[in-house]
């Protein structure tokens, strides 16, 4: 949910980089994965963040930003990118899978066991009220995101973007095309867009040091 | 369909081609995974999915928890880690390639003009997971205006989103949903 999202990082506290402790073992990675994700009510970044940055200093505030960054263009739930690749940089493919395994475990098990409750009690009418108020609940969260997400965009009036965005949104959420589809489309149109957008950006900035 | 596919197998299938098309993260991907597992498997209806998605948000830990639920719901305990593998495998294992691969060579534009060229597109996917867990949850006028008050608590403040949730879920134990 919003702490998802590659939001401004916090001013890191100032640390030289000779305060970052030395680089954590498998099950010291598995053990602080299973933390941050369990503390990770609506989304797990911000504790990752504070896990990795403030409370181990395994990482400086940039860094994590960057590793962040890379995770969050490639496909996939975002933060699962993040525990692989934190993960393998400490303790190769097995601090990878540690700190994964870290991350998905504990909360799996926790998860299949409200699926086993729900599947039990599902029907009730007490349950089906609360769910339905917990829905409503979630529904409203998201849209919170998208619009923080989009603020942005609107800001620096960017129409393109703004295009896409409405014309993914009619694609997927209205006509319900299948989602492989319309990215194949969607990805390299905006790509392309993007990327003439900024030659021109600095093709202007060349004629402005020229004049 | 003339014969019924291993539901494993469908979620393998499923969920390891989904990971790799997941642009925005699993929130985003919502809008595909309600249109393979209601319209197009059947797995379940409009409600639950809503009920599931409801649940994989009141749970600690990643959004693509949501995963773990479908496939308990189709296949039991062995469905929902094989979804769940299936999800986080395949991208997992593309983003420790890359990353091993970009810190030789980071001068390159690239990373950052997919990264923004991307923006929009998640943005256009989340709000379309947002409309279609909304016509499942908000049935009613009094649901309509607790999404939108939980929408915009949750833009103006920095509280935590678990006490909007037990909020909403206590209005609708009173009764009010």
């Amino acid at each position: 949910m919003s702490s998802e999202m590659p939001s401004a990082a916090p001013p890191a506290p100032d640390l030289p980089l000779s305060t970052k402790t030395p680089a954590p073992g498998v099950i010291t990675l598995f053990l602080a994965f299973a933390k941050m994700s369990l503390a990770g009510f609506g989304g797990v970044l911000a504790f990752a963040r504070r896990g990795i940055v403030d409370e181990h200093r395994w990482m400086t505030a940039e860094e994590f930003n960057e590793t962040f960054a890379l995770c969050h263009f490639l496909p996939g739930p975002n933060i699962v990118n993040l525990s692989v690749v934190f993960g393998s940089r400490f303790g190769g493919i097995a601090g990878g899978i540690a700190a994964f395994a870290g991350l998905v475990g504990p909360p799996m098990v926790l998860v299949m066991i409200l699926a086993v409750l729900y599947a039990h009690f599902g029907q009730l009418e007490v349950l089906r009220h609360i769910l339905a108020g917990i829905s409503c609940g979630a529904v409203g969260l998201l849209i919170a995101v998208v619009v923080k997400m989009l603020m942005p965009l609107l800001k620096r009036r960017d129409v393109a973007g703004l295009i896409l965005m409405v014309a993914v949104f009619v694609a997927i959420g209205l006509m319900r095309w299948p989602l492989q589809a319309v990215l194949l489309v969607a990805v390299p149109v905006s790509l392309g867009i993007t990327f003439l957008m900024r030659r021109r950006v600095k093709g202007q900035a060349k004629e402005q040091v020229k004049a | 369909m003339n014969e019924t596919p291993n539901p494993i197998w469908s979620l393998i299938t499923t969920f390891g081609l989904m990971s790799l098309f997941a642009v925005g993260g699993a929130n985003a991907a919502i809008p595909e995974m309600h249109r393979i597992a209601v319209d197009v498997h059947h797995w379940m209806s409009d409600r639950q999915f809503a009920d599931i998605y409801a649940i994989s948000q009141l749970s600690p830990g990643p959004n693509v928890l949501i995963v773990t639920l479908i496939g308990y719901a189709v296949a039991g305990f062995g469905g929902a880690i094989v979804a769940t593998l299936a999800m986080c495998v395949p991208t997992a294992a593309l983003a420790y390639y890359v990353s091993r691969l970009l810190r030789r060579q980071t001068k390159s534009p690239w990373p950052a003009i997919i990264q923004s060229a991307l923006v929009p597109l998640s943005i256009g996917l989340m709000a379309a997971s947002a409309l279609i867990v909304a016509q499942a949850a908000d049935t009613n006028w009094t649901a309509v205006i607790l999404t939108l008050a939980v929408a915009a608590v949750a833009f103006a403040t920095r509280l935590n989103p678990l006490w909007l949730l037990l909020a909403g879920g206590l209005l609708g134990l009173v009764g009010l949903i």
